[in-house]
């Protein structure tokens, strides 16, 4: 940094013992000091002001020194003089160096001003996919409920996925234009078309009572366009116990309901038929964007709902004794309910989503637009 | 099902203030979902009128097709002072005097269709003469609508819209397959007169007679055939027309008019759900025999193919051989006549369900009758419909019915069932009164008593459905509708939460998407060409694919044995939609073929022994849960501050040791030469077991060129799959911790020189075992290799970090434990300390 001449004040005084510290005097070099240090206007400056006027060889430290030559009743007097007029410099000087701190680092800070709108270098966020989002979601209620989460394979026993859930052997769902069967037919095997062989795997292995829902993938023989995909995920739940009671069923559903869309939304049922419960019926959602207004107020329509008022959701029922049989369960004194519902259409028209074949293209915009939940 | 209101409602004797939509929502609460209500009318706008054709010109066309040039006249609709208007028609099935419906210009039909008086082939065609399915009444267009002239002479030039039944509400049912006897406006009609509380009469309550051969001669010789009605009319006018009504039903439940002796037992079917089969009794030779095929016997049924039948199916026959498939399809040699047969024989038989469903579906010939027949028919009301056939044909055709008719078999009386009456409101949840529970059986035509505080339930012969308790249990929740249920949530107080598995599964997951990996979820279909492109081949388990019976394509008939397949597949598609930088990552189930034994089918009366319930589980593939990805393209895009960072194989280590990390899991790597890999740029990915042993979770790097050139991917691509099962095992359990040592810390830097061929990982594990407790942490630096150092030498730089836990650590102390690091990595790898 170099400092202009101009601003820094000729010294009038050479260094000189003999200065005579008297009133007048010092009075004076306090004022040249402090008009010193108020014409300084940056810290280099205010550096060699002070420097000038309060350092060792500086005419007020002469003075200073050339109390000695004064008579002993004088030298008291010139000290507090002097005194007083250092004490004044050094909070002149402290003031002024505040002052231009201040304006040196707003100036600093100016200068480093940046582009705070340029984008961010580095590697793009990941993302979760929706439906591992909306699994965890809803197995987080039902733990929350005091339910356990039920594992199995995807590619399973018919046994398991059939026969013990009063599937008879002719059903139409054993068909092939349906179930994705093992190469050879004989070996028995398929890919599960629902979680249900997990709930039999869990009456198989558990003690009584069991409260579990079981999450994952299931697969049919369908065709793959927007609405249709062969492989698609079920959250199932079952709860096996003493006194359960198609009550509890409709009290799970809408404590499901009302966990995932609000406090506001209930559920439905409608009968319906599935070999595995008896009775046995369909799940309706209340819609949660228009709540049923939107039926019969054309001028108010729902995409959700398509104005119908109620979503359909899944399918529910008392435990078939019959499957409790299979799995060796005592039907007189226990009693169980059953549910199950898409995971891929819960996301469909949670999201508004129109086309189910983005859920496994695996384009990397489809889970971007999740980035902040499916809910 | 279709079904028209106004038949229902007939035979339900409804009020006739009930609306279409009222009985359509007490459907749905009983569990016979409505679909939608059509009104033709409502898709017609302007007139549809009744004309009568009174002459026509035919005129062939250079496109070899004949139109006729038509006189009709329209009453009042005709133009000013013409006694007909000039249409037009392309139908060929009417003659002069006919009476038709005219759609007039400015009418619109449906699917926007506007008739307009246009000039065609050479005329004025002013209005058009309609079929059945320009006017939305089903899907006939064989034909222009002739109708029936006594009530159409009487409308001419008047709405023909009425007498085509077009006002009618016509449902679409969705009848679950429990509700067989719902496909049928009878068991509709049943319903709705419960629904409405009204007392049903059955229009079908004549009950099969004893059996008797007085009638036409029939044989059951097969257990299939459990009961057979036959009753003969004779004299039957062929010419008889059908009656408008009668059409329009048949078009409302979706079948064409086909002359009336054929029509007369489509509509019986319709109306009492037993599915009846009409023979033209001249033609038949000898007794009907019912009995299962010889191998290698034929038949041509009535759509002209000749079948080759099997054991398995069900035939009626006659001393010339089969005349029909039973319940699927009748055969060619018996058919009715239109304008022939005067004798018919009506056949109303029951057929066993699995039977006829295995013939239908191994000849495609699924139908209406075949579908009722599946879904299991009223056992009995086959005599009463077949009374009712004959009765029609004597109304509208003059026949006479024989009074003498044959009755073969017997009708079964489904079983009765006993249960505890409290049990509806124990399973229900709510209390209902047995006075309630009485009356909904009754109404159900359950025949049903109560004493003891038990229900004894004989169920009618419709309701094959009721058979167990929960059966009756749920009859009552339909009746009672759902929605008087009560809700409760139950107490379960069972839940340990998420399993130490499922939680660190989900760790793993959301750290690689954390750390900028997309998730995919891809079809775990493949084709072997799929593994042939990863250079996956015989001898490797991914190899080993499970191939299925019924694959959706030949392409791709296995199953997934690694998930780098549709991450492939994922990344093109991508690629194609310039999505170019890509980390994708799936986490899911593949599955090896390792178990060829057959999987048992124990039966469902109780649980199966500990034995099969094994050899259940152990039947099936290995299906181990894998996580991996795919990298390509930058991983960092080039941005106004730095460059791009291709992504490469460190990315896709990278990948592995963020799940690692993330459980408490150290990998150890190695050197490997795995497809579908680059042999120089593959990690093997493991932990060392307790014992020593080293236990691979995965392979991670870039893959080999050929791959990438095969698959068309992007070049230098990179991959990782880490079996997901094995890494979660080695995740640590929480152990004791250490204090943190408040001392200060001393650095020390070393440079080695190795052989270029000497792993990073060996200097540093030497490094490690050397340098004794007071190293807290190393870490690699730098990596150089340059002349100074020597053909074949590489520099690797490390700086040491030391600390000890109760004292500040001399100069001199870490210095020492420094030289031992070194001397220990100098002894395992020839490393030398570098000048």
């Amino acid at each position: 940094m170099s400092f202009p001449e101009n601003t820094v004040p000729d010294v009038v005084m050479a260094p000189d013992t003999s200065v005579v510290p008297d009133a007048a005097t010092v009075q004076t070099l306090l004022d040249a000091a402090l008009q010193a240090i108020a014409a300084t206007n940056d810290s280099a400056t205010l550096a060699a002001a002070k420097y000038q006027h309060t350092g060792d060889k500086s005419p007020l430290a002469m003075a200073n020194g050339a109390i000695g030559n004064l008579p002993p009743d004088e030298r008291r007097a010139a000290g507090q003089l002097i005194g007083q007029a250092r004490s004044q410099i050094a909070a002149a000087f402290t003031e002024r160096a505040t002052q231009i701190t201040a304006v040196e680092l707003a100036a600093k800070l100016h200068a480093e001003t940046v582009d705070v709108t340029l984008p961010t270098p580095g590697h793009r966020p990941g993302a979760l996919h929706p439906i591992t989002q909306m699994l965890e979601r809803m197995a987080d209620i039902f733990v929350a409920m005091g339910w356990e989460v039920a594992e199995g394979p995807e590619l399973e026993a018919e046994w398991l996925n059939f026969d013990a859930l009063n599937f008879t052997p002719y059903h139409p769902a054993r068909f092939m234009s349906d179930t994705l069967f093992i190469d050879p037919l004989s070996s028995h095997k398929l890919l599960r078309t629902h979680t249900s062989p997990v709930q039999i795997r869990a009456l198989l292995e558990r003690e009584l009572p069991v409260y579990v829902v079981s999450p994952g993938k299931v697969f049919r023989a369908d065709e793959y366009d927007a609405t249709h995909l062969p492989v698609f995920h079920q959250l199932e739940g079952l709860a096996v116990d003493k006194g359960i009671t198609m009550a509890h069923l409709r009290g799970t559903l809408d404590q499901l309901a009302q966990a995932l869309f609000g406090a506001d939304i209930r559920t439905r049922m409608r009968p319906h038929y599935f070999p595995f419960t008896e009775p046995s019926g369909e799940v309706d959602l209340l819609c949660f964007v228009c709540h049923g207004e939107s039926v019969g107020n054309p001028e108010h329509p729902c995409r959700t709902c398509r104005s119908e008022g109620w979503i359909e959701w899944g399918g529910c029922g008392i435990v078939n004794p019959k499957v409790l049989a299979a799995c060796g369960i005592d039907t007189e004194q226990y009693s169980g309910f059953a549910f199950g519902m898409g995971v891929d259409r819960t996301v469909m028209f949670k999201a508004g989503a129109g086309d189910l074949r983005e859920f496994v293209e695996g384009d990397v915009r489809f889970d971007a637009q999740f980035a902040g939940g499916v809910l | 099902m279709k079904a028209p209101f106004s038949w229902i409602q007939e035979l339900a004797g409804l009020p006739s203030d009930v609306t279409a939509q009222q009985l359509a929502a007490e459907f749905t609460r009983v569990g016979l979902q409505v679909e939608r209500i059509d009104t033709p009318a409502d898709a017609i706008t302007g007139a549809v009128v009744v004309g009568q054709v009174l002459s026509f010109v035919e005129e062939p066309q250079k496109n070899g097709k004949t139109i006729r040039w038509c006189q009709v006249d329209v009453g009042t609709h005709n133009p000013m002072g013409a006694p007909a208007r000039g249409i037009v028609c392309g139908a060929l099935n009417f003659i002069a005097g006919d009476y038709v419906a005219v759609a007039l210009a400015g009418a619109v039909l449906p699917g926007g269709f506007e008739i307009a008086a246009r000039k065609t082939y050479g005329h004025i065609s002013d209005g058009m003469i309609c079929a059945a399915d320009e006017l939305g009444l089903g899907s006939d267009h064989s034909g222009i609508m002739v109708l029936d002239a006594t009530l159409a002479a009487t409308l001419l030039g008047q709405d023909a819209l009425s007498i085509l039944g077009a006002y009618e509400s016509v449902f679409e049912i969705d009848v679950t397959p429990d509700m067989g006897y719902c496909l049928s406006i009878r068991g509709l009609a049943r319903e709705a007169a419960q629904a409405f509380g009204l007392e049903f009469r059955d229009p079908y309550a004549t009950p099969v007679p004893p059996a008797t051969q007085a009638g036409y001669p029939v044989l059951l010789a097969s257990s299939n055939c459990p009961t057979f009605s036959a009753l003969s009319v004779h004299g039957v006018d062929p010419n008889a027309p059908t009656p408008d009504w009668m059409v329009s039903r048949l078009a409302a439940c979706g079948t064409r008019s086909l002359g009336l002796a054929i029509d007369v037992t489509n509509y019986v079917m319709y109306e009492s759900g037993q599915p009846i089969h009409g023979y033209d009794a001249s033609k038949l030779v000898g007794s009907i025999v019912v009995r299962q095929a010889v191998p290698g016997e034929h038949i041509t049924t009535l759509d002209g193919i000749a079948r080759t039948l099997v054991p398995d199916d069900l035939l009626i026959t006659d001393d010339s051989g089969p005349i029909g498939l039973a319940g699927v399809m009748g055969g060619l040699t018996t058919e009715l006549d239109v304008g022939k047969t005067t004798e018919i024989l009506i056949e109303a038989a029951q057929f066993d369900p699995i039977t006829l469903g295995r013939t239908y579906r191994r000849l495609a010939l699924a139908s209406e009758a075949s579908r009722r027949f599946e879904r299991g028919v009223d056992a009995g009301v086959g005599f009463a419909a077949g009374l009712r056939c004959a009765e029609l044909l004597r109304e509208l055709a003059g026949g006479v019915i024989d009074a003498a008719y044959t009755v073969a078999g017997e009708v079964t009386t489904p079983p009765t069932c006993s249960f505890p009456a409290t049990l509806p409101s124990n399973i229900l949840g709510v209390e209902i009164s047995i006075d309630k529970v009485l009356s909904i059986l009754s109404a159900s035509g359950v025949t049903v008593t109560f004493s003891d505080e038990t229900l004894t339930c004989a169920p009618p012969t419709w309701r094959r459905d009721l058979i167990d308790s929960y059966d009756y249990v749920e009859e009552i929740a339909q009746k009672i509708g759902y929605d008087s249920i009560p809700v409760v949530t139950p107490q379960a107080n069972v839940g340990r939460g998420l399993t130490r598995e499922q939680t660190l599964r989900r760790t793993v997951v959301h750290a690689v998407a954390t750390a900028g990996f997309t998730e995919v979820l891809t079809l775990p279909f493949v084709g072997l060409a799929e593994l042939s492109g990863l250079h996956i081949s015989a001898g490797d388990v991914r190899y080993r694919a499970v191939r299925l019976a019924n694959p959706l394509s030949e392409e791709q008939a296995y199953l997934r044995t690694t998930l780098l397949t549709g991450l492939v597949a994922a990344a093109n598609r991508n690629t194609s939609r310039s999505l170019d930088d890509l980390a994708l990552f799936e986490s899911g189930a593949v599955f090896w073929d390792t178990s060829t034994a057959p999987t048992p089918l124990p039966g469902v009366s109780g649980r199966p022994s500990d034995a099969e319930i094994t050899a259940l589980y152990q039947s099936l593939p290995a299906q181990p849960h894998m996580l991996a990805a795919l990298l390509c393209g930058a991983w960092v895009p080039p941005s106004w501050q730095t460059p791009a960072v291709p992504a490469d194989w460190t990315h896709a280590l990278r990948f592995a040791e963020v799940a690692a990390t993330t459980l408490g899991i150290e990998l150890v790597r190695r050197a490997a030469t795995v497809t579908p890999w680059h042999p120089g740029r593959c990690a093997e990915l493991g932990v060392f077991s307790s014992d020593g042993e080293f236990v691979t979770l995965g392979y991670a790097g870039e893959l080999h060129p050929d791959v990438v050139k095969t698959l068309g991917l992007p070049t230098r691509a990179c991959a990782v799959e880490l079996n997901l099962d094995e890494l979660l095992m080695q995740a640590p359990h929480a152990s004791e911790v250490r204090a943190l040592s408040q001392f200060p810390l001393t650095k020390q830097d070393v440079a080695l020189v190795v052989d270029t061929a000497t792993p990073a990982v060996a200097v540093e594990s030497a490094l490690l075992a050397g340098a004794g407790d007071l190293l807290e942490s190393l870490a690699l630096f730098d990596v150089y290799s340059g002349a100074q150092l020597g053909e074949g030498k590489k520099s690797l730089a490390y700086s040491l970090r030391f600390r000890h836990a109760e004292r500040t650590l001399t100069e001199a102390e870490a210095t020492a434990a420094r030289d031992a690091a070194v001397a220990a990595a100098t002894a395992a790898t020839g490393a030398v300390l570098r000048a």
